[in-house]
C-alpha cells in the first residue's frame, strides 16, 4: 500500500514537472471588449473575467468568458444583449479552442513583442466556426500577455435581431487583451 | 488525471477546457430581467437601476373604457403620473413622482435584499423592501375643515419577492402595508394589509404579457373600493419600454391603487393606461468606463 502511494506521490511530482516544463500560463483577469457601434448607437462593452489558458509547449491557447459578464454603459442594451440577442441562459459562454500556430518563433527568454498568428475553433451563441486571426505577445520581466483585434460577423454565428444591420453593426470587432500569471 | 493527460496534446486540450468549466462554476450567475422595467403595472416589480441610472416615467391612464362613445371611451378624461427615478447603487434607487389624481406628490427608495443566482452562489429567489412616502394636496371639498400637513401624508411598506423560472416566466409576491395618518371612518384601522401577485409571461423577444393583483384583507378596506387588478403588455424597443395596460385603477401610486380603487371591473370601469419609461446613462459603470 505504501508503495502504491509513493508511487502515485512521485507520479504526481513528475507529472506536475511536467505541467510546469511545458510552461502553462494561466488568467482569470483577462479582457475581451467588443465594438458594435453605427451611427445611431454607441454599442460596446468589456468582460474583465476573461478565462484563459496558454501552453508554450506547442502553442494551445483558449479563451472562455461569461456572456453575462459583458458590461454595458447602457443597462437597458446588457439587458437586449443578454435576453434578446446572446440568449445567455441558453449560451451561457463563448469560448476559442486554438493554437498560436508561430509559437516556435517567440523567445520566452527574451523580453519584446512578437508578431503572432492564431488558428481554431471560436464558439458564440453556440455556434462553432473556425477562424484565423493575428496579434502580439509580449513578454516582459518574464510575463507574458496577449493582445489580438479581430472582426466577426454576427450572421455567422446565428445572433439575429430586428437592430442588426440599422442601430447595431453587423460586423463586430473584438479586442482581446489578457496578461498572464 | 492530469498527469496522463498532459502527455497527450489533443487531450490536453479536454483537459484545459474542463478545468476552465469548473472555473466557471466557481462564479455565482444572477438572474437577470426578471421584469422588464421597475414597476409591474401600477406597482413596484423586484428589478432596479442600475448605479447611475437615470429613468424618466411618464404614465397615463385614461378615463373607463364603460364612459361610452362621447368621451371616447375615456380618452377624454386622463390623469398622469410624471416621475424620476435614479439608481444610487446597484442594490439602492430612489425616486420622486407628481400625479395630477388628487394633486398627489410620491417618494420612494428600493433595496435589494437577496438577488436570485445559481452557480457558486445558488439562491433561488430575488427579494427586495420599497417604502413609500405619499403626499395628497388636493384641497378639502369643505374649505370650513381645518387639515392639517400631516393629515395628507399616507406610507406604504412592501416586500417583493420575486422569481424568475425561466426565460418566459416571472412571478412576484407583494405583501404591503398602507398606513393612513388619517382614515375616513373611526372604525378603521391605520395601517391596512394587503398581499399583492403579479408575473410577467414572454411572448415574444420584445413583448410580454403581464398582470398584477392585490387583495386586501378582511377588515382592511376603505369602503366603496375594490382589489386592483390589472392585464398589461410590455413592449421594448432600443432605449424604451412601453407598457399598456387595462386596469380598475385611476390612480398610480400605492395609496391610490391598492388601497383607493373604485372601479370593477364587472361593471366596466375599465381604464386603459400606459407607462413610458426612457433611460439615461448619467454614472457609466467603472469598469465600463475604464475600458471604453
Amino acid at each position: 500500500m505504501k508503495k502504491i502511494v509513493m508511487f502515485f506521490s512521485a507520479l504526481l511530482v513528475v507529472g506536475t514537472a511536467s505541467i510546469n516544463a511545458q510552461n502553462l500560463y494561466s488568467t482569470h483577469t483577462g479582457q475581451i471588449k467588443f465594438y458594435a457601434s453605427t451611427p445611431l448607437e454607441n454599442v460596446e462593452a468589456v468582460n474583465n473575467e476573461v478565462e484563459s489558458k496558454m501552453l508554450q509547449k506547442n502553442g494551445q491557447i483558449i479563451f472562455a468568458v461569461l456572456i453575462q459578464g459583458f458590461h454595458f454603459a447602457n443597462a437597458l442594451m446588457q439587458d437586449h444583449f443578454n435576453e434578446n440577442y446572446m440568449e445567455s441562459t441558453k449560451y451561457p459562454k463563448a469560448d476559442f479552442k486554438g493554437y498560436i500556430t508561430n509559437i516556435a518563433s517567440v523567445n520566452f527568454s527574451k523580453d519584446g513583442k512578437y508578431n503572432i498568428t492564431g488558428e481554431g475553433d471560436l464558439t458564440i451563441h453556440g455556434v462553432t466556426k473556425k477562424i484565423n486571426t493575428t496579434g502580439f505577445l509580449e513578454i516582459a520581466g518574464g510575463k507574458v500577455s496577449i493582445n489580438s483585434v479581430f472582426k466577426i460577423d454576427l450572421k455567422d454565428f446565428k445572433v439575429t435581431g430586428s437592430y442588426i444591420g440599422t442601430k447595431i453593426a453587423e460586423q463586430v470587432q473584438v479586442t482581446v487583451d489578457c496578461k498572464y500569471d | 488525471m492530469q498527469i496522463v493527460l498532459s502527455q497527450d496534446s489533443t487531450n490536453l486540450f479536454k483537459m484545459l477546457d474542463a478545468e476552465t468549466e469548473n472555473d466557471l462554476k466557481q462564479k455565482t450567475t444572477y438572474a437577470t430581467s426578471i421584469f422588464k422595467t421597475t414597476r409591474l403595472i401600477n406597482g413596484h416589480s423586484i428589478e432596479n437601476l442600475g448605479k447611475g441610472i437615470l429613468d424618466v416615467k411618464i404614465s397615463h391612464r385614461f378615463g373607463t373604457l364603460n364612459s361610452g362613445g362621447y368621451q371616447l371611451f375615456g380618452l377624454d378624461a386622463a390623469t398622469m403620473r410624471m416621475g424620476v427615478d435614479y439608481g444610487i447603487t446597484n442594490w439602492l434607487m430612489i425616486g420622486a413622482g407628481r400625479s395630477t389624481y388628487q394633486k398627489e406628490y410620491d417618494a420612494f427608495g428600493k433595496i435589494k435584499l437577496l438577488r436570485q443566482s445559481s452557480g457558486k452562489v445558488n439562491m433561488p429567489i430575488s427579494v427586495s423592501v420599497v417604502s413609500s412616502v405619499m403626499l395628497k394636496t388636493l384641497k378639502n371639498s369643505d374649505p370650513t375643515i381645518k387639515t392639517y400637513f400631516s393629515d395628507n401624508l399616507a406610507f406604504a411598506q412592501q416586500v417583493l419577492i420575486a422569481r424568475k423560472f425561466n426565460d418566459f416566466i416571472s412571478l412576484q409576491l407583494m405583501p404591503s402595508m398602507i398606513h393612513y395618518n388619517i382614515v375616513p371612518d373611526h372604525t378603521l384601522p391605520n395601517d391596512l394589509y394587503s398581499i399583492g401577485g403579479g408575473g410577467r409571461i414572454r411572448l415574444s423577444k420584445r413583448i410580454n404579457l403581464t398582470g398584477e393583483y392585490y387583495y386586501r384583507l378582511q377588515g382592511y378596506q376603505l369602503p366603496g373600493s375594490y382589489d386592483s387588478f390589472s392585464l398589461g403588455i410590455d413592449i421594448e424597443t432600443g432605449g424604451h419600454v412601453f407598457q399598456f395596460h387595462v386596469t380598475n385603477s385611476t390612480g398610480m401610486t400605492e395609496r391610490t391603487f391598492i388601497e383607493e380603487t373604485n372601479g370593477q371591473w364587472s361593471k366596466g370601469d375599465i381604464h386603459f393606461g400606459f407607462n413610458i419609461s426612457r433611460v439615461f446613462t448619467i454614472v457609466k459603470p467603472k469598469d465600463v468606463s475604464a475600458a471604453l
